[in-house]
């Protein structure tokens, strides 16, 4: 791998090989600018199409001994009602909120799925726009329910834990708005955002790559093209499995900032 | 050939900030394996765990990368 052969590439097909940008996301279909119908907006449409068919067909005769799609969504929905809500809300008064984290894990699944599935192949999560307007409702959740529970200026004071030196207050207080103000959110919409970005563009670039490799070069770029499209299919697989693991990890957490909420002390 | 280096800080920034993410993976995970290797019925309490331990340490990672595309 010398300079010579990134010279050759370059030379050999107009303006060479142009990596994918994040102006590659931008994709309108009817209209242009902020009010544009874009690509993402009429997938995430079909995604939510989708899960309301599904849920409604799977469990429209319902019955003691379910049959096969019956049992596909139960498990999807156990999994979220008993793993993730009664484990971390606690038996008392998790009901309440399964809806919600139901209804959070199944969109960002379905619409994460999409990024490797291929008439569709674009995951809507990584317009930093929807992960931000999920974090909203998330928000606006766990801080409802505090100050619902205890009203607002005891909200503000349960912040600091009790039993701490006075002189070390005032420091713990801040760093406490801050972390359920600022930092909670931007990392839940961020991390999501950030990795749907990013698998997304890695997936763009090997292959893109690999076909430009394959497409222009002598015989060892074309072999090196193979390989870059190997590196894509294992990447689509490592792909799948983080979209599992962002749905999962978006849910717990929320799950957690709701029964930080509820919990009697701090 | 005239010896000059094209290409963007970001890159060097995200390298340097996928240290930290990388080790501290490294580290709960290497935790996780010590319990489970203690004790191995606690495989299901310690994974969701060692899950969400996974996730908060990677997104750093994950702000450096999305930062050194996104920032010019």
């Amino acid at each position: 791998m010398s300079l010579n052969v990134l010279g050759s590439l370059a030379t050999a097909d107009g303006g060479g090989f142009q990596a994918p940008t994040a102006g590659e996301f931008y994709q309108p279909l009817l209209f242009d600018g902020p009010f544009a119908i874009t690509r993402p907006a009429v997938v995430l449409l079909l995604s939510v199409g989708l899960i309301a068919w599904w849920l409604i067909a799977s469990t429209k005769e319902a019955a003691i001994v379910p049959g096969k799609r019956q049992w596909v969504t139960e498990g999807a929905y156990g999994f979220v009602r008993n793993g993730i809500a009664r484990d971390i809300i606690g038996s008392k008064d998790f009901l309440r909120f399964v809806p919600l984290l139901f209804s959070i894990f199944m969109l960002i699944l379905v619409n994460n799925l999409f990024g490797v599935i291929p008439p569709v192949q674009y995951p809507t999560m990584s317009r930093v726009g929807i992960p931000v307007a999920l974090t909203l409702v998330v928000y606006v959740t766990y801080h409802y329910i505090g100050i619902k529970r205890v009203g607002l200026l005891a909200y503000f004071k349960n912040l600091v834990p009790p039993g701490l030196p006075s002189w070390i207050r005032p420091a713990i207080f801040v760093l406490e708005v801050i972390t359920f103000f600022v930092t909670r959110p931007l990392t839940l919409a961020l991390r999501l955002f950030g990795n749907m970005f990013a698998g997304h563009l890695l997936l763009l670039l090997f292959i893109t790559g690999g076909e430009y490799l394959m497409t222009t070069g002598g015989l060892g770029l074309k072999l090196a093209g193979a390989g870059s499209f190997g590196m894509a299919f294992l990447l689509t697989v490592f792909e799948i499995l983080i979209e599992f693991l962002q749905a999962y990890i978006f849910t717990l957490l929320a799950a957690m900032y709701i029964a930080g909420s509820l919990a009697d002390e701090h | 050939m005239d010896g000059t280096i094209n290409g963007s800080l970001n890159l060097i920034g995200y390298g340097l900030s996928a240290i930290g993410p990388g080790v501290g993976i490294g580290l709960i995970f290497a935790a996780y394996i010590n319990g489970v290797a203690r004790q191995p019925e606690a495989r299901g309490m310690l994974q969701s765990i060692a899950i969400l331990g996974f996730a908060l340490a990677e997104a750093l990672a994950i702000f450096g990368l999305v930062l050194a595309f996104v920032l010019k």
